[in-house]
């Protein structure tokens, strides 16, 4: 029992602690700055904004808990089913110290935006908007209800930022949406426009589920799969001009636009 | 200037001579070509052609080529050996240092040796090793923790195991080992660790280390002054790719990695020799006899270690090297020189040479806090995934990525046996995806005469062969055939994960067979 006891004793200091134990200290967020550059910037960003495929983390709301202690069990253990390792397993990083996550986690805190005391838009109009006049549900799906054409938004609203919502909205093209993650690939499937023109002479255009050099599957606006071999197609062109068209002012305004956000977030961040 | 072209075709019924019970010896290694039904070599021959002068499966049949069998290793992680073929056994390596000998009529396993690796190993990029070398009835192979072996070639049985160097300080072996005469010499991984890389070669009949080339010279060598204080102690320079030899003058030529940390210069002042080098080692003495930088004070993790391509052109003895910095370098081995060195993709990195025709780093270039976006980005414009070069066609071949990277810095303190990055690399999300494509190099100029596009840069190697072909794979996990003149694709298999190995060639009562690794698997391919 006595032996016993010294192994917990002496494994007591390399576990998780529950609090951060370098909160509010300056120099370690810079120190976590530089470690957040090195293992984490891939994905989620410079300045932990969310990248390509990591989510913001400059929110307060984050998927898997915001407490210290969520944020140490995040970083270490990685989160099963998703493109976020453990420590030590990406050929970014090669393992933090317990002492690098926290100031990691004192970096987070450093660069978390605080929630407006308001909420920013009407989460209800921003719904209806979204299943009605503003016809997003015509292409994306929320918790199970809308289209098929374009990424999934259930998530969106907790792990990108509201600017970079309003920014896919008015501006489409600029960055298009990254969608399933391949464990073949380095990094995922986007939704690329394709219009190729068959055979016999017909024309498809959709979005590209995939592709190969040799093959496609695409999805048109009516939600038809194609699965297509390049070799016995008349045309195949490629083009990173979203289907979706650009939503300005004209089409939505700046506030219906916050409604709809807000609704996404209520959605999301839940 | 013309590439000398071999059009010697070797005629199968000619070269079957196969006996199981023969040995490979030097000899043998230094003949490679005269046995083209193996592959006893990394590269399949001394001079990193990775070509065959099989020529059964050519443009005419190539359509018809199917799956003869798949071995399925069952480990997980990137699958990146090359196998050896010897007189009908496969002698290959899987991920987390299995290595295993096959039939290679059937791919029914003979043995299988699992090394017990420690849980601390430090490997930068995956479990990975890229396979073995032979001599003898042993079998050569580097681990992940940092030791030699020589394996029995019948049974997979441990003759000698040689502990290089303490693995907790970040050094490791990826890489298949070269065997010269009874010297097995290989180079060190462990450049994002803030290691003191080296090349060592050991004693094929008893494992006694006979010489180590340490890349970052000491106190009072030579180069020792390109390093600030004492940045050479933990400066890098790994040798992590199989380097080539040429009999004739006795000399390895090795290349070398990228200085530590990999992506901040502060604090290393200097052009860190023999960092991102071409090395020409004595073979029999590990002694330095002359060598070629081709990124000067590195800062963006472009490692040189690409195979150094050995090229007969009438006179001329040359080495061409397609680089990760994104130039392709034509030197003369014999004076030394630099005849060329022209990009053969996107480049932002330089606009400027030397009196010597080198490329110059632009200072905008530089990493800053804020990150500045260059091309190539960090995995350069190719990687370690072999080329080739085909005799027949005098056209070298590799994989080029188009990529560019935003790169960023980040101080941090050396900490023996940790990460040692000083800086950190992301994908701008404003920048053209990446994408790459298959280029065919003419080695006389360096210019493009073809090009095969990929979806996505591929980390395949590359093979050609005396039926006119090219051989490579795909992120999307196509084995493909080209024509070696044209680009054009004639065959494709999908094997249903990304393709990280470079293929070989072998062949077995008259026919011809070419493998691949992809996934956990390895295929074999022949005519039905």
């Amino acid at each position: 029992m006595r032996a016993l006891a010294i192994v917990v004793l002496l494994a007591a200091p390399v576990l998780a602690q529950d609090h951060n134990p370098y909160a509010d200290n300056a120099k370690m967020a810079k120190l976590g700055e530089f470690q957040f550059r090195i293992n984490c910037a891939f994905c989620h960003g410079l300045g932990a904004r969310g990248g390509g495929r990591g989510p913001d983390l400059t929110r307060a709301y984050k998927r898997h808990g915001n407490s210290d202690a969520d944020l140490f069990n995040t970083i270490n253990n990685g989160v099963p089913g998703t493109a976020m390792p453990t420590n030590g397993t990406t050929g970014q990083g090669v393992g933090m110290t317990n002492e690098e996550i926290w100031q990691v986690i004192t970096y987070l805190r450093s660069v978390q935006v605080k929630a407006p005391a308001k909420p920013l838009g009407d989460a209800a109009h921003g719904r209806a908007l979204f299943y009605g006049d503003a016809n997003c549900s015509g292409c994306h799906m929320v918790q199970g209800k809308g289209g098929r054409l374009g990424p999934n938004l259930t998530v969106v609203g907790g792990i990108r930022t509201p600017d970079y919502i309003v920014d896919s909205v008015r501006n489409p093209s600029r960055r298009l949406a990254q969608g399933l993650l391949e464990a073949t690939k380095e990094f995922p499937q986007e939704y690329e426009t394709v219009t190729v023109v068959t055979a016999d002479g017909k024309e498809i255009k959709g979005v590209v589920m995939n592709e190969d050099s040799f093959s496609v599957q695409l999805m048109d606006a009516g939600e038809h799969i194609y699965l297509l071999e390049k070799h016995g197609l008349r045309s195949f062109a490629k083009t990173r001009t979203s289907m979706m068209p650009a939503y300005d002012t004209s089409l939505l305004s700046d506030k219906d636009l916050q409604d709809i956000v807000a609704y996404l977030i209520s959605v999301g961040a839940k | 200037m013309r590439i000398l072209r071999t059009t010697r075709i070797y005629c199968l019924s000619l070269v079957l001579i196969a006996s199981a019970s023969a040995q490979v010896t030097s000899a043998r290694l230094v003949n490679s070509a005269k046995e083209p039904q193996n592959w006893l070599t990394y590269s399949g021959d001394y001079a990193g052609h990775r070509y065959s002068a099989l020529d059964q499966i050519n443009k005419d049949n190539v359509r018809s080529m199917v799956a003869k069998w798949v071995y399925q290793t069952g480990a997980t992680g990137k699958f990146e050996t090359t196998p050896l073929a010897v007189d009908g056994i496969l002698y290959a390596t899987g991920p987390d240092d299995r290595v295993f000998a096959l039939d290679a009529h059937t791919g029914r396993p003979i043995w299988l040796y699992q090394r017990q690796l420690p849980s601390d190993i430090r490997p930068c990029c995956g479990h990975v090793n890229r396979g073995v070398a032979i001599l003898g009835d042993k079998v050569f192979f580097g681990s992940l923790d940092a030791h030699v072996m020589a394996l029995d070639a019948k049974t997979g049985g441990v003759i000698w195991d040689v502990a290089a160097v303490d693995y907790k300080l970040g050094y490791s072996f990826t890489l298949a080992p070269l065997v010269v005469k009874n010297l097995v010499i290989l180079g060190v991984s462990g450049g994002e660790y803030g290691i003191r890389g080296f090349i060592d070669a050991y004693d094929a009949d008893t494992g006694q280390r006979k010489w180590r080339f340490y890349t970052i010279p000491g106190p009072g060598e030579p180069g020792h002054e390109t390093w600030e204080g004492d940045s050479w102690k933990i400066g890098g320079a790994p040798a992590w790719i199989t380097g080539t030899y040429d009999p004739a003058t006795n000399q390895l030529f090795w290349p070398t990695g990228n200085p530590s940390p990999s992506n901040r210069g502060a604090g290393r002042a200097g052009d860190n020799l023999y960092s991102n080098t071409l090395l020409a080692l004595d073979a029999d003495t590990g002694k330095l006899n002359w060598y070629f930088q081709f990124t000067r004070h590195d800062e963006h993790d472009w490692d040189a270690t690409q195979v150094p391509v050995m090229i007969d052109d009438g006179d001329r003895r040359l080495i061409a090297q397609a680089n990760r910095n994104g130039f392709f370098y034509v030197v003369d081995r014999s004076s030394h020189k630099l005849l060329f060195a022209n990009p053969y993709g996107k480049i932002t990195w330089s606009n400027n040479k030397d009196a010597d025709g080198r490329p110059i780093s632009n200072k905008e270039s530089e990493p800053t806090l804020n990150g500045s976006q260059v091309c190539p980005g960090a995995a350069g414009t190719t990687n370690w995934m072999s080329p080739t070069f085909d005799s027949q066609t005098g056209l070298f071949y590799v994989n080029a990525r188009e990529q560019c990277d935003i790169f960023s810095t980040a101080p941090q303190p050396y900490e023996a046996g940790h990460a040692y990055y000083g800086s950190a690399y992301f994908p701008s999300d404003e920048a053209e995806p990446y994408w790459g494509a298959l280029r065919a190099i003419d080695p006389a100029t360096g210019q493009i005469k073809w090009e095969f596009r990929h979806p996505s840069p591929s980390w395949s190697g590359v093979l050609s062969t005396a039926g006119g072909l090219v051989f490579t794979g795909d992120s999307e996990g196509n084995f493909i055939t080209l024509d070696a003149a044209s680009g054009k694709a004639l065959w494709h298999f999908q094997t249903g994960a990304a393709v990280y190995a470079a293929p070989m060639a072998f062949a077995l009562d008259g026919k011809e067979y070419v493998a691949i690794a992809a996934g956990s698997s390895l295929y074999a391919f022949g005519l039905p």
